[in-house]
């Protein structure tokens, strides 16, 4: 029996970046596939060991377009951790805050990805017009729309006034019966169930033994988000519910995705209701003491690692970053096994890729 | 017969400059710039008004629009890809990482920008860059096109 290899990438319609894939088929079912990463590798966690702990802030946020405030969030964390800094309540909050809208704007970037990637074009440009809102929200507090540039290390760069307040509300407001409508539509529609249902299945115990994270992990059943369980920022004083999905397919982690655009949108009026008052920042030196630290955070894609170590110079001895895209990568040939030519668009796009997260 | 010689030319130009179809390649950028050019489709910005398309083959590219610093594996592509696209054929740098290497300048793995492996007509700073640069770019390049 012939087997017809198909390479997808490193430039192809379907990736948005670089990557590679060679995909063998027996008719039009996948029998194998293979991977190949590196090409965004750019040498950052090398690049960060020449730079200053204050240089490395801008440098960290240049890591990933699409969630560069976790990025400094977990960096500056990091950081504070081993200064022993006590961060202001209301720096916190307002750091948490970037990270919800954060999650809002990948998530539906993501939503238009998959929808794209599917041939429904209509729902690719409806939520890329509904992410516009998130974006002007977080450009108008922070002066950037898809990178913020919100966190230095001992707090954040910006303060909230009341009519900014009032603002992000109504932003918020508007933004949920948007997305309402949207899971509507992918709830309902029969040609968005056929594209997703059954598709790109992990079970349970796939996801265990390839350390899955984030929402792909949560939609096969899988109950982990280190937003409550090993609270950070300001989570410990938020309320916080975490879907969770056994279906373990494509459409399970859109569903998943949806609620947790709701969920972001609850936790950051819930922020804006709450939000403590005083200083956002406090003065940090520039020489770090000697020591290693372990920094985490919850990403939109799951579950973000920083190793850092310190010699007590201005600069960093070591940093290691872990990104939960990687995982999510490598469970790939996993779950295009058996699946039809047609549908490796959908499996593809369905674990929410980010190359230049995983390469870095 | 002389005349339609004449007249050849500027039918070309004419087609090329309301018809400028662009590539998208990320040459090892952060993703900041990409998902601003691909917000460039959508509703907001709408740059299919100017009769631009972001077309998955570089056969039917016109423009190449390049994100991003130009890491080593990514190299040999972007070659392969801008022979590809035939001629005539303009290059953008899109971002300040694919203008000069930017925030990556000094990292072992990249060439720092794309002028230094390919010939670029138009830069369009920013890190990341607006939709309205990039338009503004795109519009600019498209109104040298003699």
């Amino acid at each position: 029996m012939t087997r017809i290899v198909v390479p997808i990438g490193p430039q192809h319609p379907l990736l948005k970046e670089p990557i590679s894939f060679l995909i063998s088929l027996d008719g039009e079912r996948v029998v194998n596939s293979s991977l190949r990463l590196g090409y965004v590798h750019r040498g950052i966690e090398k690049l960060a060991q020449q730079r200053t702990y204050v240089q490395n802030v801008y440098l960290i946020e240049r890591i990933c377009g699409i969630c560069s405030h976790i990025h400094t969030t977990t960096y500056c964390q990091a950081i504070e951790t081993l200064l022993g800094l006590d961060v202001p309540r209301r720096g916190l909050y307002i750091r948490t805050l970037l990270c919800e809208l954060e999650r809002i704007h990948s998530h539906l970037l993501w939503l238009g990805v998959l929808a794209k990637n599917i041939g429904l074009d209509t729902i690719f440009m409806y939520s890329w017009r509904d992410r516009e809102i998130v974006l002007k929200m977080m450009e108008e507090i922070s002066g950037g729309r898809v990178s913020h540039a919100v966190n230095i290390i001992g707090g954040v760069r910006i303060d909230l006034d009341a009519d900014r307040l009032t603002m992000l509300e109504s932003g918020l407001n508007d933004l949920n019966g948007r997305v309402e409508e949207l899971i509507g539509t992918i709830e309902r529609d029969r040609s968005f169930a056929a594209r997703t249902r059954g598709i790109g299945k992990l079970t349970l115990e796939d996801v265990k033994s390839f350390c899955v994270v984030g929402p792909v992990a949560r939609a096969s059943g899988l109950d982990i988000d280190l937003r409550r369980d090993a609270p950070y920022a300001a989570y410990h004083e938020l309320e916080i519910e975490v879907p969770v999905m056994n279906e373990g397919d494509v459409w399970a982690r859109s569903m998943i995705r949806m609620r947790e655009i709701l969920q972001a949108s609850r936790l950051a009026k819930q922020i804006i209701r709450t939000l403590p008052k005083g200083p956002v920042s406090t003065t940090a030196p520039r020489k770090v003491p000697p020591g290693e630290v372990v920094s985490r955070a919850e990403a939109p894609r799951g579950e973000v690692f920083y190793y850092l170590r310190s010699n007590g110079s201005q600069q960093p001895e070591r940093l290691k970053i872990r990104t939960p895209t990687l995982t999510n990568l490598i469970t790939l040939p996993e779950q295009l096994k058996d699946v039809q030519m047609a549908d490796v668009s959908a499996v593809i796009a369905g674990v929410d890729l980010c190359i230049a997260c995983a390469d870095r | 017969m002389e005349k339609n010689k004449a007249i050849l030319p500027n039918i070309l130009t004419w087609a090329r400059k309301k018809s400028p179809w662009i590539l998208h390649f990320n040459s090892g950028g952060c993703n900041g710039c990409d998902i601003e050019l691909l917000s460039l489709l959508t509703p907001s910005y709408d740059i299919e008004r100017f009769g631009i398309l972001n077309e998955a083959s570089p056969r039917h590219a016109d423009i190449l629009v390049c994100t991003g610093p130009v890491t080593e594996q990514v190299r040999p592509r972007l070659k392969r890809i801008y022979d590809q696209i035939p001629e005539p054929k303009w290059v953008l740098a899109v971002g300040s990482c694919s203008c000069s290497g930017g925030v990556f300048s000094g990292a072992y793995n990249i060439l720092g920008g794309i002028d230094k492996l390919l010939p670029v007509d138009m830069y369009v700073p920013g890190c990341p860059c607006r939709p309205e640069t990039i338009i503004d770019g795109i519009i600019k390049l498209v109104e040298s096109i003699q």
